[in-house]
């Protein structure tokens, strides 16, 4: 792990379109995020921080610069890599992209099977009790179409969660959310990050959350503009 | 259901659940499976009932070897064969023996319907050269202007067709020559007339006074035991002058026939591209339905690429949604073909029924056309990008 640290950006740009229509949208990146933190990245729209959770997410292929993610460089990554990488992630979207054939304890149980079908029974426990921590105990056999938009993007957390990552990219968790929904589930995952040295990065607009970040760092045109320790 | 198949993939059955999820969906698509099943096995079933039609006639005698005319491309046509070169066939050491067949059309004009009949003329005192069933029933052929008559035949009373017996015999005037039935024989409609007949070659000539005891419409040989016909026919082939000829070994001109049916003849290429047709409809199906479903779980599965599962899974799901379409959609097809097939021998007399070959022939194809569907389908699938899920 390039020195201790779970993601490390050098001099990361990147581009969009082709010919003319080529357009930068990260300038010169560079970012070291420290193990168990949590780091929210702020900006106003277009300023290129979604792009940079992507690339550090290893969702979208390094063009120029180095990300070094989990030890792994991510630049010239192979798709086998990239797989193996991602099992170790945890995404929480902002729309939450549950699948709509499954209920909420399927939903959450393909957090683990990607791991592979070990324990059935561990893995179902598992599920349920991330469920539970979310507050959905009672609704684990619902289907998405039956559970409200905030209901649903806290099952997208048990999913996210429930495997354990080393790393967790958030987009706007909490804009699905009451502020309470919100500020549970931001503390949970500054929990983990104390507990399981689970590593937060997340992208956001709510200010109330501001307050749980061990780090800010603010884009501004693809740049980094400003990079604040709480 | 769900259980059985995340037992059997060791996941949770996402295809299953998929397809499930939209019942409305999923019957039409099980509908469309279905109706190309359907569509399969009827053609299938007429292909094959012509091929047993076809071959039937071919199991009233017995020879080794048949001659026939150059343009005799099935035993109903063409023209005719001179009777002296069956003579030129007996020089030859390995045949034992020869008979001329004739074969004409009679009509039936019965008070519902007119029975065509396709009508043999054999020389009965040769019984050998008939089938042992039929060589049973030929005793009466004997006689004077008399017939045995396909008990099958279309258009005929079964109840009717029971009491035409020696004791019973029934007649009908044919050209002015009134023929009378003694006997029946198991037949069964085929494509070229409502059912056979038997006679004798000299009642056969009163029945068609143009025809000729020296131009019989094919001469059948049969020859020594251990001698092989084909070798025997190429023999005869050099021996007889008139090269025009087909000589040829008693099966490959059956083969030889179904082949000219299922193939040249309007009527068999037609069933052909029924089946195709019945193919290509299944495909079309499986594959909209495959492609529409991955389409609109695009957003899941690239959720499901962001969260590391390799694209094996996706194609996974995919085959796993192809497999169940096929047997599901096979069932109902199976079922609903069979009571068609049925129906229409009911009604046509032809000899059409579901065969176990056909079923599995046919399971087997529609699994292979849904796996090659989905294969087709699961092209869409790159465009599953989890970058844009962001």
């Amino acid at each position: 792990m390039s020195e201790g640290f779970p993601i490390s950006v050098t001099g990361l740009n990147h581009w969009f379109g082709m010919g003319e229509a080529r357009k930068q949208a990260i300038h010169g990146v560079n970012l070291q995020v420290e193990r168990g933190s949590l780091t929210v990245l702020m900006g106003p729209s277009g300023s290129g921080k979604t792009t940079v959770l992507t690339l550090m997410g290893c969702l979208r292929d390094v063009q120029d610069g180095s990300v070094q993610l989990l030890g792994h460089e991510l630049k010239g990554a192979d798709r086998a890599l990239n797989e193996a990488l991602r099992r170790r992630l945890g995404f929480i979207f902002q729309a939450h992209n549950l699948h709509g054939s499954l209920t909420a304890l399927q939903n959450v149980l393909m957090g683990l099977q990607v791991h592979g079908l070990t324990d059935r029974k561990a893995q179902q426990d598992a599920a349920r009790h991330a469920l539970s921590l979310v507050g959905l105990a009672d609704r684990m056999e619902y289907l998405p179409a039956n559970l409200s938009g905030g209901q649903k993007q806290r099952v997208a957390v048990a999913r996210a969660l429930v495997g354990n990552p080393d790393v967790i990219f958030a987009d706007e968790p909490t804009a699905a959310l009451d502020s309470e929904s919100g500020m549970t589930v931001v503390k949970m995952l500054k929990k983990l990050g104390q507990l399981r040295g689970t590593t937060t990065v997340m992208v956001t607009h709510d200010n109330r959350i501001l307050e749980l970040a061990d780090r800010i760092v603010t884009l501004e045109d693809g740049r980094i503009v400003r990079d604040t320790a709480s | 259901m769900s259980r059985l198949l995340q037992w059997l993939f060791g996941r949770l059955p996402i295809g299953w659940l998929q397809l499930t999820h939209s019942r409305t969906r999923f019957a039409a698509a099980l509908a469309g499976v279905a109706f190309a099943n359907v569509l399969v096995f009827v053609q299938l079933g007429i292909m094959n009932s012509m091929a047993t039609a076809t071959l039937k006639p071919y199991e009233f005698f017995q020879a080794d070897i048949m001659i026939s005319a150059a343009d005799a491309n099935s035993m109903t046509e063409g023209g005719n064969v001179a009777r002296q070169w069956l003579f030129q066939a007996l020089a030859d050491p390995d045949v034992t023996g020869g008979t001329s067949l004739f074969v004409g059309n009679v009509s039936w004009a019965r008070t519902t319907k007119t029975l065509s009949l396709t009508t043999y003329g054999i020389d009965p005192s040769l019984p050998a050269f008939l089938s042992p069933a039929m060589a049973r029933k030929t005793g009466t052929l004997q006689l004077s202007n008399a017939g045995i008559l396909d008990m099958f035949s279309r258009g005929l009373p079964r109840e009717e067709a029971a009491a035409i017996r020696p004791q019973t015999p029934t007649s009908f005037e044919v050209s002015g020559t009134t023929l009378t039935l003694y006997d029946t024989f198991q037949g069964g409609g085929g494509f070229g007339g409502d059912g056979f007949m038997m006679v004798s070659d000299q009642t056969f000539f009163s029945l068609f006074p143009a025809r000729s005891s020296a131009a019989p419409d094919h001469i059948l040989l049969q020859i020594a035991r251990g001698a092989n016909p084909d070798v025997v026919a190429a023999r005869l082939r050099e021996l007889i002058s008139d090269k025009t000829l087909r000589i040829r070994s008693y099966t490959q001109a059956a083969a030889e026939d179904l082949s000219y049916q299922q193939t040249k003849r309007p009527t068999g290429i037609i069933f052909g591209f029924g089946v195709i047709i019945g193919i290509l409809v299944g495909l079309v199906i499986v594959y909209q339905v495959l492609s529409t479903d991955v389409a609109d779980h695009l957003s899941e599965y690239a959720t499901f690429k962001a969260m590391g599962y390799p694209q094996r899974f996706f194609l996974g799901i995919v085959f796993e949604e192809a497999l169940i379409l096929a047997i599901l959609g096979f069932i109902p097809g199976f079922i609903v073909a069979s009571g068609l097939l049925a129906g229409m021998k009911k009604v046509t007399n032809l000899p059409l029924a579901m065969t176990t070959d056909m079923a599995v022939m046919v399971f087997i194809g529609t699994l292979i056309a849904c796996t090659i569907s989905g294969a087709i389908a699961t092209r869409r699938l790159a465009a599953a990008d989890p970058a844009d899920l962001f």
